[in-house]
């Protein structure tokens, strides 16, 4: 967005401004990505169970992607966030409180205030620091799920979480029907609040924060404030999408505070790209449908396959990867008129 | 009572042996590596090949392991670690996670997902009683073995032509370069040196730690909390915070066995929000 060349201030000043505006403005491909994923929900009637479990991951790498992607936060444990979500969830069903925007909220509110007291740790040091406070939270989760074994079942898990009907009105059925057209619509909405988000002054300064910490503090951004924000608000992303798989699943078992959550989640938003907000979305259908690809071939060594990816994505140098990607598909869009689809903001390989 | 404290010792020696390659590539070089694990699971699992499927004697497997993984270090920075140096953090995790997962599960498909057994030898077995303190033969070796190789590092580190030049490269490796210092030929003994010691450790540890395809990422968690709260300016402070973890965790597991692994992790996150830096480095 260099619009600064311009010769008059006032021409330049406008620009920004339509350059900002340019950025809330819905473009058809986003459109058309959305209608794409309502045809799904009902062209794969087979599918329903994928398609929700899709849905889920994709909302927990949105989540990520607004830590990670927009604040620069290199988390290692975002799955206490899940974790915590799914158990909250899954205790208020099973106390009776089964409504389950009640189960969502509750569940958003004790992610959020876990991530508000920990988001103060993570500021402090370096990026080894966070990787190592963040990795520590999330084993401590663990270990307290799996220590508290009266309130969550321990090892064996809660089971029989039954939610009651959606808004009073739509119950689950045994298909994953309902279930999945829930998920996706909560990840719609979430979705949609966070594309506001990014897109507010608050999103941009976060970006700037992301990109040089130093000058944004300069610019007069409270970097420490914005920061614990975004990590609050990334932690309630994560405890939905945690509520949203007690419920779909009507199950919680320790393994939502695992390690390996916490790594499939970071890999999913890699795939798909950070700091767009579509890329834990693509990721997470990518991520499934290649987990199924694979599971066909060889079942039982799919970590390896993930740890190639991995290696290869890097030493491949995503950064560049998505610059390419930019580069071959933006023409393609602007012959279409969907120019400003791959502007939501920039790829955050270059963070140091 | 003293017998934990002994076998405290013992397992943070052991702790120290398998980190201090990484208290060297996290600490000084500054590159996040999470595959460190891997390192000491592969030696220990050349001692196991060599044991089981040529029956050498226990003793004479460990140089092997160590040189075994060096090899295995040696290769791996020349082909694919040197290349991420400069890069970011994330970067760096990411591979590193990547070659975890990697060798957990192809070591899964080799060697089977259960536990490796190491009979160790008939002397190296059993307790002696010192003045009332029940002492385990083999925990003593590994207190000798260890403390041995504590001195040596932090004499060659001090000491020698090779550890001022190491810690020059650290420190500038651009004007180390200009020095005519060979930069890429020390990051790479270095290197290879540590993931040889990670290999060691793995091969003396397999015994007390167990060892299984989920090494790597059972221990990652131990080694990146020695050298996180030990900092990163010199060996002793990694070596001060592995005895202080293994000595913690031995008595937590006996005393508190209910808390688990729940002490540990606290700890670390205490002690990494007072101190940053790491318990022992001079806040930059």
């Amino acid at each position: 967005m260099t619009v600064l060349n311009q010769s008059g201030k006032a021409s330049s000043e406008a620009s920004v401004i339509a350059s900002l505006s340019m950025r809330h403005r819905w473009h058809v491909g986003e459109a058309i990505f959305w209608v794409c994923v309502v045809l799904a929900l009902f062209a794969l009637p087979s599918r329903y169970l994928l398609i929700n479990e899709i849905a889920v991951l994709a909302l927990f790498a949105l989540s990520l992607d607004l830590v990670l992607g927009f604040a620069g936060i290199v988390s290692l444990g975002h799955a206490a966030f899940f974790g915590l979500g799914a158990y909250v969830a899954g205790l208020l069903t099973k106390q009776g409180m089964a409504d389950p925007t009640l189960g969502l909220l509750s569940a958003a509110g004790a992610a959020a205030l876990l991530g508000l007291a920990t988001s103060f740790l993570v500021l402090r040091g370096s990026d080894l620091t966070r990787l190592m406070v963040t990795l520590g939270v999330g084993l401590v989760m663990g270990e307290i799920a799996n220590q508290a074994a009266w309130l969550t079942g321990g090892a064996d898990g809660l089971q029989g979480v039954a939610p009651g009907p959606i808004l009073g009105m739509f119950s689950f059925d045994i298909f994953g029907r309902v279930a999945s057209i829930y998920s996706v619509c909560v990840l719609f909405v979430l979705f949609l609040a966070a594309r506001r988000i990014v897109n507010s002054p608050f999103g941009l300064s976060l970006l700037a924060i992301r990109d040089n910490p130093l000058r944004a503090a300069a610019l007069g951004i409270p970097v420490s404030r914005r920061l614990v924000a975004a990590y609050t608000i990334g932690a309630g992303y994560a405890g939905v999408a945690g509520a949203l798989l007690a419920q779909t699943t009507q199950f919680v078992s320790l393994d939502v505070f695992d390690f390996n959550r916490s790594a499939d989640v970071l890999l999913v938003l890699i795939i798909g790209g950070t700091g767009y907000l579509y890329g834990g979305l693509v990721g997470a259908a990518a991520f499934r449908v290649l987990q199924d690809l694979i599971a066909t071939i060889t079942p039982q060594h799919w970590q390896f396959w993930i740890g190639l990816i991995l290696v290869l994505l890097v030493l491949a140098r995503r950064d560049r990867l998505a610059q390419l990607a930019r580069r071959m598909v933006s023409p393609l869009l602007g012959r279409l008129g969907l120019a400003g689809l791959m502007r939501g903001g920039y790829p955050s390989g270059a963070q140091r | 009572m003293l017998t934990i404290l002994y076998d405290g010792i013992a397992y943070g020696m052991l702790l120290f042996v398998l980190a201090s390659g990484l208290a060297v590539t996290l600490g000084l070089m500054n590159f996040v590596n999470l595959a460190h694990g891997a390192f000491a699971m592969a030696g220990g699992y050349v001692t196991v090949i060599l044991m089981s499927r040529l029956g050498m004697p226990f003793l004479a497997t460990l140089p092997c392991a160590f040189l075994a993984t060096a090899a295995i270090g040696l290769a791996l920075e020349r082909t694919l670690y040197f290349r991420l140096y400069t890069r970011s953090h994330l970067d760096q995790v990411l591979f590193s996670i990547g070659l975890v997962f990697m060798a957990s599960s192809g070591v899964d498909y080799v060697m089977g997902s259960e536990q490796q057994i190491i009979k160790l030898p008939e002397f190296m077995q059993g307790r002696v009683d010192v003045l009332g303190v029940s002492i385990g033969i083999y925990r003593t070796f590994i207190i000798l073995v260890c403390g041995v190789l504590v001195v040596a590092l932090q004499l060659i580190l001090s000491r020698t032509r090779f550890g001022s030049r190491l810690r020059a490269a650290v420190d500038d490796a651009r004007v180390a370069r200009g020095l005519g210092i060979d930069v890429n030929t020390i990051f790479a003994v270095t290197f290879a040196v540590g993931s040889g010691l990670a290999g060691l450790g793995g091969a003396l540890g397999a015994e007390i730690l167990g060892l299984d395809p989920t090494f790597p990422l059972k221990f990652m968690i131990y080694f990146l909390i020695v050298v996180t709260v030990g900092g990163t300016s010199s060996i002793t402070g990694p070596f001060v915070a592995s005895l202080i973890l293994g000595i913690a965790d031995v008595a937590g597991k006996y005393y508190v066995p209910s808390l688990g692994a729940f002490v540990i992790y606290s700890v670390m996150i205490v002690v990494l929000i007072l101190r940053p830096q790491g318990l022992f480095a001079r806040p930059r």
